[in-house]
């Protein structure tokens, strides 16, 4: 009897979220009614979410892949050979081989799709624990040293470096130190830690193993959001199976070091992704912002120092370790080394998930990568770095995707988000959205923020409405510069930045007559 | 359809007593509360302040603080809409129009434990595959305003 044909169908929640599970399922049948012996291996998405369900089949070519898939293909697929490469309208061809993939730098990603997520053998098979194995024989200090050499910087926003921080932990004196995974990922238009934590497990737990091993922690904790019903599936599961095999608990892979892990879920509060808002929240209490100093990496969690990173900062940390700080630190450009998971999403014909050097223009990746507009339509906008990030113009696509040089043109890069509008889009109403989130997901800390925002969606109300427009124009600009500058974090500080480039970038849009507005507004 | 047992004081007790060990324990206890009865009777403040040693007003100061916390009986059905940038580029405001126009569906408009409710969320993480919604644990891409009604068991 001749083994099992292999075949990957993703567990990825996008995977999910347009019919993988049927795929998945209508194979199995279709299998079993052809009395074909298949073993279906749920793997990750390989971030190519517009081909999604993407199936992908083992022959001794390589992995062949097939989208998208619906279920009522795979009775054709196996009608035309796909159980072994066969010719269909639904096959792109070896995985390795497309182009969108080719054109990547996988380092982070380099197991996510490839491997069975929640497998340990086949993650130790495609050098994972590779690491943690390094980290081992390395002292704390000399651990955070190579993290600092890497010139990693943290990936949910803020760009701190990464060593920094672990080496004000690693100096701290205390009886108890914690690791903090911020997984919240609150930012619209951003995916990448949802599908490494689906993908990948094992790497957040070994990234996060290795910190602990370094500062001297022995208690970790993974900060999920509640709207991650999958990841926090994976994780639990991945958790357990790290424990059973000696990876986490007592002694990691027998070092004698303890570390125990636990994941934790938010409750739909975007602030939590703030970090001294989540430990507030890790602690049990509403999670209002607090003063720093002191930092957490001083007094976090519990009063303890701490390190709070985020999911793809530790997720890179193996990788470091495997292959030295000077491999890592020789991508990139400028002060930002390494690679990016850009995610790419919005009105845009290809969206996902593309890791790639940092220095790649704006432009390659939405028209080359992604191929402009689902729509069809022009550009008209693109917001960048969550929902606290800018919006730019076509025209300023040929910027690099680099900490500093988005800084230049006020802009930011937060956790790599890219979100395409088409010309249909009104940007006065999208500085009333950045006010109204602001408004409801405030933690009401600081009056800049708690009352600037439900200030600012009046004054966009009424220049769009033609109240007094000069006015109060003049009065939102300085609103904006308030915030900036009195907001006790980057919630009330940074909404100004999507209020402000909409208005500079696209002022035409609060500057129609009210009429030309009035059947929008009532639609 | 996810259906919950009515609140019952002993089983809260045994819930928050299980729990109540972990440091931090304030929101796994809520969240397993919620998870058994579809919500957190206020009846349970003083069992969960007096197990962690808080005051009253602390529980019920967390409770209050987090969107996903509910405390009256759940609607029959939710359907979390998303409403951030990405979706809003796919034109999820349009489906929300459609959806009041076209099915008779408020959004965020609660009409009590028998009827389902779509209620805004901000991302669900699927922003190249919108609009999207999140239903009892499953995420669903490029949803449109009929999908979203027929999930709800359209009205009308
Ligand atoms: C309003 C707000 C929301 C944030 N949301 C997130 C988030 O969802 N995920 C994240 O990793 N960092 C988020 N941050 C940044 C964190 O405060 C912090 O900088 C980060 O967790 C540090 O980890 P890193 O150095 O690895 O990036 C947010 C910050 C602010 C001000
Ligand atoms: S800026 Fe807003 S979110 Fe940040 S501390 Fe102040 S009130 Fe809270
Ligand atoms: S759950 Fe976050 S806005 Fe309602
Ligand atoms: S913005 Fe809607 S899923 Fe991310």
């Amino acid at each position: 009897m001749s083994e099992a044909i292999r075949i990957f169908v993703p567990i990825d929640a996008a995977a999910l979220s347009v019919g993988a599970e049927a795929v998945a399922q209508a194979i199995a049948r279709e299998a079993q009614a052809r009395g074909l012996a298949v073993e279906i291996v749920r793997n990750g998405s390989r971030g190519m979410l517009w081909l999604e369900p993407m199936v992908e089949v083992e022959t001794p070519e390589g992995r062949i892949a097939y989208g998208p898939v619906a279920g009522r293909d795979v009775a054709a697929l196996f009608e035309a050979g796909f159980q072994s490469g066969g010719a269909h309208k639904l096959r792109l061809g070896p995985v390795d081989q497309l182009d969108w993939l080719k054109r990547q730098q996988r380092l982070t990603f380099e197991r996510v799709g490839v491997t069975d997520p929640l497998s340990l053998a086949d993650y130790r098979a495609h050098d994972g624990l590779k690491g943690l194995e390094k980290a081992l024989s390395l002292t704390g200090a000399e651990i955070v040293e190579e993290v600092r050499e890497s010139g990693l910087r943290g990936r949910g926003g803020a760009g701190f470096p990464t060593g920094i921080k672990w080496k004000t932990v690693h100096d701290a004196k205390a009886d108890q130190k914690y690791i903090v995974c911020n997984a919240d990922e609150g930012d619209s238009g951003t995916f990448a830690d949802r599908m490494l934590m689906e993908g990948d497990p094992f790497l957040l737990i070994e990234g996060m193993t290795i910190a602990a091993i370094a500062v001297g922690a022995t208690k970790g904790y993974i900060y999920l959001r509640s709207e991650y019903p999958h990841a926090h599936t994976a994780l639990r599961r991945a958790i357990l199976k790290a424990r059973n095999a000696g990876l986490l608990g007592a002694s990691v892979l027998g070092s004698g070091k303890a570390f125990e892990l636990e994941v934790r879920l938010g409750a739909g509060a975007y602030i939590c992704g703030e970090e001294t808002s989540l430990l507030e929240s890790l602690e049990g209490k509403r999670a209002i912002v607090r003063a720093k100093p002191p930092i957490p990496a001083l007094q976090g969690l519990f009063g303890k120092p701490t390190i709070v990173n985020n999911v793809l900062s530790f997720a890179a940390v193996p990788w470091i370790l495997t292959h030295g700080a000077k491999a890592y630190a020789d991508y990139g450009m400028g002060r930002s080394r390494g690679t990016l998971p850009v995610q790419l999403g919005g009105n845009i014909k290809r969206g996902g998930l593309i890791e790639l050097a940092f220095g790649i223009s704006l432009r390659e990746i939405i028209e080359d990568l992604g191929g402009g507009t689902l729509s069809g339509r022009p550009i008209r906008a693109v917001q960048v770095g969550g929902p606290l990030g800018a919006y730019l113009t076509a025209g300023q696509l040929d910027t690099p995707m680099d900490y500093e040089a988005l800084a230049g043109i006020k802009a930011m890069l937060g956790h790599g988000g890219i979100v395409v509008f088409d010309d249909n889009v009104d940007m006065a109403k999208q500085a009333r959205f950045a006010f109204e989130f602001c408004a409801k997901e405030s933690c009401g800390k600081c009056t800049p923020c708690r009352i600037g925002a439900t200030r600012g969606v009046e004054l966009v109300d009424k220049i769009i409405a033609g109240t007094e427009r000069p006015k109060n124009l003049a009065v939102l600009r300085d609103l904006n510069k308030l915030m900036t500058d009195a907001s006790l974090c980057a919630m009330g500080g940074l909404t100004p930045m999507p209020v402000m480039s909409a208005l500079n970038h696209f002022f035409e849009d609060f500057d129609r007559p009210p009429a030309e507005r009035l059947p929008l507004a009532a639609e | 359809m996810v259906h919950y047992p009515a609140w019952d004081q002993d089983e809260a007790r045994s819930i928050v007593s299980g729990l109540s060990h972990l440091e931090g324990a304030t929101l796994p206890i809520l969240h397993a509360l919620q998870e058994e009865f579809g919500y957190i009777d206020p009846q349970v403040v003083p069992l969960i302040a007096e197990a962690l040693n808080l005051s009253r007003a602390d529980v019920h100061g967390t409770i209050s603080f987090y969107h996903d916390f509910r405390t009256a009986p759940p609607p029959r059905k939710i359907v979390k809409l998303c409403r951030a940038e990405a979706c809003q580029a796919l034109g999820c405001d349009a489906v929300v129009d459609e959806l009041a126009r076209e099915h008779g569906i408020v959004v965020d408009e609660h009409g009590g434990p028998e009827k389902a409710v779509v209620e805004t969320v901000y991302c669900l993480g699927n922003c190249a595959l919108g609009p999207s919604a999140l239903v009892e644990g499953e995420l669903l891409g490029r949803v449109d305003a009929d999908h979203i009604a027929a999930l709800c068991g359209a009205r009308q």
